[in-house]
């Protein structure tokens, strides 16, 4: 509820909402202290399945930590891949076919898509409404055997390898995507219906968790957290990478720094990428998906190299400090959900449960992803 | 007072609509699988645990070379070999030559990831994905595969 | 009917057979249609899915009941048996038709909401006795919701009285008799004499949503709010004490359904006067019923001032203005 709440700071007591808590997604941890219904200081407690994956990635040589990257964020595997073998290609100058290029972005997108729509059903069954999810995830299962059919599995693709891909794409793959697109959009167009206009949802979220541009730049929060507090900022549109500057696309920015522009943002985006997947399958040029020339061994030259995309959890960055050899001298993930995660401590305090808990499902947590 | 009935009548409006959405679809068919009884078929591209491949004879094509168990970010392929001299006729005269036979080929199932890398790294075309995947049991030791072990249960 | 103890004791065991019988299939029902809603079949497997509820009451007794350390006892194990037995006591006065009533009461739309009353207590003492953090804001939440969400509800019950001149179901029911047009929902009243009301949907609407709201459904199941309360009032409750709360909300559903129909929808009388009789009654609730359900798996939950709000600031005022033009049309018809 909005409006100026008076807590008894002499009368809290601590709530311990997670690690095992239907609302956190996962083994998050937050130590709330409530005065009743209200919070007055939370505490967000990390590190329940920390697994190093910043030390694997040091230890291992570079192909080998290709599939630990898509076991960060297991929604939105794919665009975690695309920075490290961005990354890795760029250090080690390697060339790229123009049609993998294509078929990255094809990936990366459908990706998103399928990460914002469980997103979406996770975010209402965060308020209540389960049926939605239900209805997400079936439009997702579709996103997924198109890709299970390209890449070979379902979550952790590990699709992308350093200088191509894994496998071509048939033309099977590019008849179902095309089949698929108008499916999403008319299902777009009933979740719009279910649930944007519902009453309940539109009260739970008008005006509620307020996140504003300069608590984002205070914690680093970007992705649809930013552009739902109206910062616009988008690495595919501020420093494009891969072929995304050929692509006719918007950045979906809304001001209200609410839950609900938070909400906003990310259906947009997805009617975005579809935009994005037509205009690939339309360009999608012939040739290779791999280069001629490529080294058998992949030892970047001495030097610090970092490569940010836009995952669909916001800017996610990768630095790669190599000393020449087969291994990173330092690994270093800069993960989006973490900085967003950062800012619901302060973002909540004075806060009711139930609001906090919504605020919480519109940063989009994915767990494993902020502890690595 | 307007803005009061008219928040009324469309709240009222939209949960119409919900419950319109909802009821259509009570009507549509059921997309799920009744999983035990029913199951899908794998994609062609399915990545399972790996097998190994055999070549005309029934043997593995696999000559040992090691690149898979050196490419396994998890390190779950052990694989061991040993050589065995055998007779090839070169230029008309019999010659002594020794050739690694695979003996061992191991993959520890349980600390797979199943990112497929053995498989791309394997220049003989000897290892392959399997496309089991109703892969369940309570004991540890079951997912201790031995490949060359499955491979001859399958041609015998 | 004489009430003699023979009789009582018949009428309770049939309630609790009753009572115990949907709750069961209720159970199955809700998953089943919350199933065909989400585009899966929901429990299927043996009969139908009809092998579920047994197995599922089989297991919930055969599992040990923990008492957390620290909890209430006393309150802890008399909670679930406050939640199911006033459902169970409500049943004693509904009319199911014309002939099958256990004690038909002259105050029984009074006795029903006075045993309604003791379905908050019961979470009260259940989020309290068990001492537990989400139990204890469940229990507030759901004493809060209790208290605004009767205060609307018997004001529009004071609107069927007002018409019908009683309290007692079976008269109320009984006047609704013949076809569609004569039932309390419908703007004009003919049962006896020419009554126009065009005021009742408003009373039957309020009404539905209060008793959505006073059984603590979806979307105002603020008392066990999985996302943010865990499980709420019924966290630390296993075997059969979450068995019995499980019984009765359904219980409490059923009854719901009942009043409805009785107070709105014409009772066991047929929509257009033929063969009167308990399986219209029975159509009638079910119907109602799976609109519960329907509507538990259409919407989100909404927050606990959100339903304060709709309760104090939407439905209150309505419902007082409700009454008045009621009397007043009753007056000038």
């Amino acid at each position: 509820m909005s409006g100026p709440i008076h807590i008894r700071s002499d009368e809290t007591f601590t709530l311990n909402v997670g690690p095992q808590h239907p609302a956190t997604h996962g083994v998050l941890r937050v130590k709330m202290e409530m005065d009743g219904e209200y919070i007055v200081k939370a505490e967000t407690v990390l590190g329940y399945i920390h697994r190093m994956h910043e030390l694997m990635g040091e230890n291992r040589t570079y192909p080998q930590v290709l599939p630990n990257l898509s076991r960060l964020d297991y929604l939105g595997a794919m665009g975690y891949t695309h920075a490290h073998v961005l990354a890795i290609e760029r250090a080690a100058s390697i060339e790229v076919p123009e049609r993998a290029e294509y078929i990255r972005v094809l990936m990366v997108e459908l990706n998103r898509i399928s990460s914002h729509l469980f997103w979406f059903g996770a975010f209402v069954m965060d308020l209540g409404g389960f049926t939605p999810l239900m209805y997400a995830i079936e439009d997702r299962e579709h996103i997924l055997d198109l890709m299970e059919a390209v890449t070979g599995s379902r979550l952790t693709y590990c699709y992308f390898r350093f200088g191509g891909l894994y496998n071509d794409v048939d033309d099977d793959f590019i008849n179902a995507t095309r089949a698929v697109i108008p499916r999403l959009r008319k299902s777009l167009k009933k979740y719009d219906a279910l649930v944007t206009g519902n009453i309940i949802f539109r009260k739970r979220l008008e005006g509620i968790g307020p996140i504003s541009a300069e608590m984002c730049r205070k914690y680093g929060a970007t992705g649809p957290v930013a552009r739902g507090a109206g910062l616009d900022f988008d690495v595919r549109k501020n420093e494009p990478y891969s072929v995304y500057s050929e692509f006719d696309f918007d950045i979906p920015v809304y001001h209200e720094c609410d839950s609900l522009a938070r909400y906003n943002v990310r259906m947009d985006e997805m009617e975005q990428s579809l935009r994005i997947i037509e205009q690939a399958l339309d360009k999608l040029p012939e040739g290779p998906i791999m280069p001629k020339k490529k080294p058998k061994l992949i030892k970047p030259p001495k030097g610090d190299y970092y490569q940010a995309v836009e995952t669909a959890r916001g800017s996610f960055g990768i630095r790669i400090v190599s000393d020449g050899t087969k291994n990173a001298y330092r690994f270093k993930l800069r993960s989006p959900t973490y900085s967003n995660m950062s800012l619901f401590d302060e973002a909540c305090e004075g806060m009711m449960i139930m609001d906090a808990l919504a605020m919480m499902g519109s940063l989009d947590l994915v767990i494993p992803e902020i502890d690595r | 007072m307007g803005a009061y009935f008219s928040e009324i009548f469309l709240g009222l409006k939209s949960l119409a609509i919900g419950l319109g959405i909802t009821f259509k679809e009570f009507f549509k068919p059921v997309v799920t699988v009744p999983y035990p009884f029913e199951t899908i078929k794998m994609s062609e591209r399915y990545r399972g645990h790996i097998e190994l491949i055999e070549d005309e004879d029934g043997k593995p094509k696999c000559v040992a070379c090691g690149m898979c168990q050196r490419a396994c970010p998890s390190g779950c392929i052990s694989l061991a070999s040993k050589s065995v001299a055998y007779e090839v006729e070169v230029k008309g005269e019999m010659k002594t030559k020794k050739k690694k036979v695979l003996t061992k080929y191991d993959l520890n199932f349980t600390t797979c990831s199943l990112c497929g890398q053995c498989v791309e790294s394997c220049g003989f075309g000897a290892v392959t994905f399997s496309k089991e995947y109703n892969l369940a049991s309570f004991n540890k030791e079951d997912f201790h595969f031995d490949l060359l072990k499955r491979l001859e249960e399958r041609n015998s | 009917m004489d009430l003699t103890i023979f009789n009582a004791v018949i009428a309770v065991v049939i309630a609790i057979a009753f009572a115990a019988a949907n709750a069961a299939y209720l159970v199955l029902a809700e998953r089943r249609g919350a199933g065909r809603i989400q585009r899966r079949p929901g429990p299927n497997v043996n009969l139908f899915g009809l092998l579920q509820p047994p197995a599922d009451g089989i297991k919930l007794m055969t599992k040990q009941l923990m008492i957390p350390g620290g909890a209430d006892k006393a309150l802890f194990m008399v909670a679930p048996v406050l939640a199911m037995a006033p459902a169970i006591m409500s049943f004693v006065t509904i009319p199911f038709s014309n002939t099958i009533v256990a004690h038909s009461m002259n105050v029984g739309v009074l006795m029903i909401f006075a045993f309604a009353s003791f379905g908050g207590m019961a979470i009260l003492l259940a989020g309290w006795g068990s001492r537990n953090k989400y139990g204890v804001m469940a229990a507030v939440r759901a004493v809060s919701q209790n208290i605004s969400y009767e205060v609307p509800m018997l004001i529009t019950v004071i609107t069927i009285v007002m018409m019908t001149g009683t309290m007692n179901l079976h008269e109320i029911a009984s006047l609704q008799s013949g076809g569609f047009w004569n039932w309390n929902i419908f703007p004009v009243s003919m049962s006896d004499g020419f009554m126009l009301q065009p005021l009742m949907p408003i009373s039957f609407l309020i009404f539905f949503i209060c008793s959505l709201a006073e059984t603590n459904r979806a979307p105002f199941d603020l008392g066990e709010a999985e996302s943010e309360l865990v499980a709420g009032f019924h966290t630390e409750y296993g075997s059969m004490g979450f068995g019995l709360f499980f019984m009765g909300e359904y219980a409490n559903i059923v009854i719901g359904a009942s009043l409805i129909t009785i107070l709105f929808l014409g009772g066991w009388g047929c929509p257009f006067g033929l063969y009167p009789g308990v399986w219209w009654f029975l159509l009638k609730i079910y119907l109602l019923i799976f609109s519960f359900i329907w509507i538990r798996w259409t919407f989100p939950r909404t927050t606990i001032y959100g339903l304060l709000n709709l309760s104090w600031k939407i439905l209150i005022p309505i419902s007082l203005f409700n009454l008045l033009l009621t009397a007043g049309l009753l007056k000038v018809f």
